[in-house]
């Protein structure tokens, strides 16, 4: 098989599965979870350094920004204000400019606000940034993303962090048609069928945190997570048969005795 | 040293008294602070790290230090 690699933005993986680095245990757990899932990206988050306990270590420590790239992300951002400073604060550390964008607009279940995500979109493509947009699952503000530059369209498919699995299949499906750059499955997905299905609807790579985090055993199930992603996209690209409501024997009739 | 001779900041939300003249960089230093895994802001500014030496600390500058942690 001819190497199937995606491409966001000009950079080349090999992975089709994200990874999140919140809600380990500790480092060590997140670092090993990591290595495991086999993911080449792995989203991270800005906030304050504890100036009072120095000792605390940090992610950087563990995880390796050289080997592995860290999509900073403005996770806990509700306006446009917000996730423009964090993320213009996340390219000063160290030279990012691949970045995802995620403005929520809802504490319960933390539905992006559409408007806002739009409007930073705009304003962080044009200064240089190349942004991964979580976004809603409604076409039409995925296209007016698109269109604005993003570099990624990141639908939920279900809430953050909820393990719902991918409740919005027609949508998805609607949006593997138009979308021209790189689609990729936030939020949502539970178990590794859910990653199955989303590579299998074609989508280009999932994003996963909490189903692997808080998982019972969460190395085993970034394995699990791993071996999904590359059985849904294997399936996608073989061509599947068309469904049949008759059955068809897999055995020849011809030296039936 | 008399109050003259000092200022006071806030840092990640935390009042500190340094002395007058005090750079950013002389913050970093006494924070020890890897200077290359944060970024810098003063009074919502971004602060070039590369500059911080010659960036002297006013009464009541607000600096936020930011680094990246885990997260979704």
């Amino acid at each position: 098989m001819k190497s199937d690699i995606l491409k966001i933005a000009n950079n080349k993986f090999k992975s089709r599965l994200i990874v999140g680095t919140g809600k380990y245990k500790n480092m060590k757990e997140c670092a090993k979870a990591i290595k495991i899932s086999g993911a080449e990206i792995v989203t991270v988050a800005v906030r304050r350094v504890n100036i009072s306990d120095k000792s605390k270590p940090l992610l950087m420590d563990y995880i390796d920004p050289k080997k592995i790239m860290y999509l900073p992300n403005t996770a806990g951002c509700f306006t446009s204000k917000d996730a423009l400073r964090t993320l213009r604060l996340a390219r000063e550390i160290g030279g990012w400019k691949i970045v995802k964008l995620e403005v929520l607009g809802d504490k319960k279940n933390l539905f992006p606000d559409m408007i806002e995500t739009l409007k930073s979109t705009e304003v962080l493509t044009k200064e240089g940034f190349k942004v991964m947009v979580y976004c809603n699952d409604d076409p039409l503000m995925c296209k007016r993303l698109e269109n604005s530059g993003a570099s990624a369209i990141m639908p939920l498919a279900a809430p953050i962090g909820s393990g719902l699995g991918i409740q919005n299949k027609i949508n998805i499906k609607i949006l593997r048609q138009q979308t021209k750059v790189p689609l990729i499955i936030d939020a949502g997905l539970g178990q590794a069928s859910d990653a199955v299905q989303a590579m299998e609807m074609g989508c280009d790579a999932v994003l996963i945190n909490t189903a692997i985090a808080k998982a019972k055993k969460p190395f085993q199930m970034a394995e699990s997570m791993k071996y999904a992603v590359i059985s849904g996209r294997k399936s996608f690209l073989s061509g599947r048969i068309m469904p049949n409501l008759s059955g068809s024997p897999s055995t020849t009739k011809i030296g039936l005795i | 040293m008399n109050k003259k001779n000092k200022i006071k900041i806030v840092v990640n939300g935390k009042l500190l008294t340094v002395k007058t003249k005090f750079s950013v960089k002389n913050l970093i230093e006494k924070l020890k602070i890897p200077i290359n895994k944060v970024a810098i802001e003063l009074n919502e500014e971004i602060v070039n790290k590369k500059k911080i030496n010659k960036i002297f600390l006013e009464n009541n500058d607000k600096i936020e230090i930011v680094n990246f942690i885990g997260g979704g």
